[in-house]
């Protein structure tokens, strides 16, 4: 099936959900990592769990596909209950933290198992490895076992030999956490035009706040077994539900002020020196630089307010970056527009449990 | 650093070992080579002679034929029975599963006398007649072992998203198993068979409680040996067993890396 056929038949699918999580509960002895998740994801959705390690999103990823039993709760693939099917009756594929290739086989004979096991004829098989190989532009490494390939490469394999089977979610766990910061990046852009090209459903794990916030249509935040939040990746930043998103995601600076708690984003907070004016209408407090660090791009000022609070404010090194270096020590003010402080609900987190 | 005069005194005590160890296995196939009847220097001169006579000996033939049956079924049975147990050993978490696990490696360590005192025991108690059947299963006993270890010891060191890779693409228990595990575990598989092989072929003690009147090799070299009338063919038939002992020795130790050659000493 070519790519143009394949986006065919993925829109020919009723507009729904592709995935539907009701009540998920999943505990090892004491450690609860799955603590009554209700989820639901669109179809042709890129979605991202984002969480710490030991929030639960990796034991969630695995109940989906199948390698996991829930104790309580309902999975739903496509509209069909699989809660009690085997991974090998889900239309799931899974790219593993490990890529788990086999290393017996070939790139091709992995890429092809899938279509191998469900009885595809040989010829059919090898028209469809070769546009795979393609997608994740690995022709002529087709004779290859896994060893002799590079990182960046079994990580095109595995995603490859995942999307061949065109499954109802693609499941990918930590895909990019083995890879040094460069092929990330250019992995990250590959996966998401990869991702739009076959428009299959994406449910993707990390810990790696800035990746969920790049390639996610949508995003769930996890800590201690639950969601704390779900939305596209401007809301959750903008907005966050909670203090542990606040945190978890983008420096957050957190503020009592009158009986609220509010956050303001560090890009967000504009740095005045003594004499500078404010302008009119914006919130402006006194303080005393503590630290300033030169990160390339920008400039990291932290900043303890009059009132107590450590806050961090960055500013782009657009004019004589080096003239930063003389704040530490100096009193400064910072101002930020009223509509920048976004109010916190008061709400439990997992972690406060 | 060490020195010269260190370096190469490590050197030759390391040759002075080595000729200790196999100066004695090299002088067994000379003898049998050599015309003279009696073991003595100098080695007068070359002949075929004793090996034409082993060979035409209906003894020696029929106690070949009976090792080599022993040990293949030997062999076939532990292939089975220890890989078995050590896939449940992997697989599964119980209660009590590193006492089984030790339970099946304990007949290797546990000394031959008492395999073969207790399975004697028992076959009399139970009016099993010994046979070559009763061999087979004394040999069993510890066969199982170096399967177990060489399949387990593969099983450890394979990526468990393997297995969780073939089901996750749709293969079935069956289909995984034929694909991904025996694939994997093919060297083990053929390292443990033939460690087997070789443990079962020259095996003396418990076959000396378990054998009826079957003569098996090694106790037909320890029966000419104490009458003393035969040893130009005790020298080619004893050859003849370092051949087929260490032939699969070495093989298993290049398919595993090592591991399966010093198993053997180990238990042995």
């Amino acid at each position: 099936m070519s790519t143009a056929t394949l986006q065919g038949a993925v829109s020919d699918r009723r507009e729904g959900l592709a995935l539907r999580l009701q009540g998920i509960r999943k505990s090892y002895g004491h450690v609860i990592a799955a603590d009554g998740i209700d989820l639901e994801v669109r179809e042709g959705e890129f979605f991202t769990l984002l969480g710490p390690s030991g929030s639960g999103k990796t034991t969630l990823l695995r109940l989906i596909a199948g390698f996991e039993r829930p104790d309580s709760g309902r999975i739903e693939l496509g509209g069909r209950d699989v809660t009690t099917l085997p991974p090998n009756a889900r239309e799931t594929n899974t790219v593993f933290q490990d890529y788990a290739l086999f290393p017996h086989m070939s790139v091709a004979d992995n890429i092809g198992y899938g279509l191998k096991v469900k009885g595809v004829p040989r010829g059919r098989r090898r028209e469809r490895v070769g546009r795979a190989l393609k997608m994740v532009r690995l022709e002529g490494l087709e004779h290859r076992r896994p060893n002799q390939l590079s990182g960046g490469q079994r990580q095109r394999v595995a995603l490859a030999r995942a999307v061949i089977n065109e499954p109802e979610v693609l499941l990918l766990d930590e895909p990019l956490g083995a890879l040094d910061l460069k092929l990330r990046q250019e992995m990250q852009i590959e996966l998401k035009n990869i991702q739009k090209e076959v428009g299959i459903t994406f449910v993707y794990v990390t810990h790696d706040q800035e990746e969920a916030l790049t390639m996610s249509d949508r995003m769930a935040v996890m800590a201690g077994g639950r969601l704390q939040q779900i939305g596209p990746p401007i809301e959750v930043y903008e907005q966050p539900a909670n203090e542990f998103v606040a945190g978890f995601i983008g420096i957050s600076n957190v503020l009592d002020r009158d009986g609220k708690r509010l956050v303001v984003r560090p890009e967000k907070l504009l740095l005045l020196e003594e004499s500078e004016p404010a302008e009119p209408g914006m919130s402006v407090e006194p303080g005393v630089v503590e630290q300033v660090v030169y990160v390339g791009m920008i400039t990291r000022f932290t900043v303890r307010l009059d009132h107590g609070e450590l806050l961090v404010a960055v500013r782009q090194n657009m004019h004589a970056p080096g003239r930063a270096q003389g704040f530490e020590g100096r009193r400064v003010r910072l101002a930020w527009s009223p509509d920048h402080a976004y109010v916190l609900k008061t709400g439990t987190t997992g972690e406060e449990k | 650093m060490e020195g010269f005069w260190t370096r190469m005194a490590l050197r030759v005590w390391v040759v002075l070992v080595l000729l200790f160890l196999f100066i004695p296995i090299l002088l067994i196939p000379a003898y049998a080579l050599n015309s003279s009847k009696i073991q003595s220097w100098p080695l007068t001169s070359f002949t075929l002679g004793w090996v034409n006579l082993t060979l035409n000996d209906p003894e020696v033939v029929s106690a070949v034929g009976l090792s080599v049956r022993i040990a293949l079924v030997t062999t076939i049975f532990a292939l089975v029975l220890g890989s078995l147990a050590a896939f449940a050993i992997h697989r599964t978490r119980f209660f009590g599963r590193d006492a089984i696990s030790f339970l099946l490696i304990l007949p290797l360590a546990l000394p031959g006398i008492i395999t073969g005192i207790s399975l004697r025991s028992s076959f009399t108690f139970a009016h099993v007649e010994l046979s070559i059947w009763t061999i087979i299963i004394g040999h069993t006993t510890f066969c199982i072992v170096v399967v177990y270890n060489n399949v387990l010891a593969r099983l450890r060191r394979t990526q468990g998203s393997l297995f969780e890779a073939a089901a996750d693409l749709g293969a079935s228990g069956l289909q995984t198993f034929r694909d991904i595990t025996v694939p994997l575990i093919s060297t083990a598989l053929v390292a443990g068979a033939m460690l087997a092989f070789a443990l079962s072929f020259d095996e003396v003690i418990v076959t000396t409680f378990t054998a009826g009147a079957q003569n098996t090799v090694p106790i037909w070299i320890l029966a000419q040996i104490r009458n003393g009338q035969r040893l130009p063919e005790v020298n080619v038939v004893v050859s003849f067993v370092i051949l087929v002992t260490i032939i699969p020795v070495v093989v298993a130790a290049r398919l595993t890396g090592g591991s399966g050659a010093a198993r053997v000493q180990a238990g042995r």
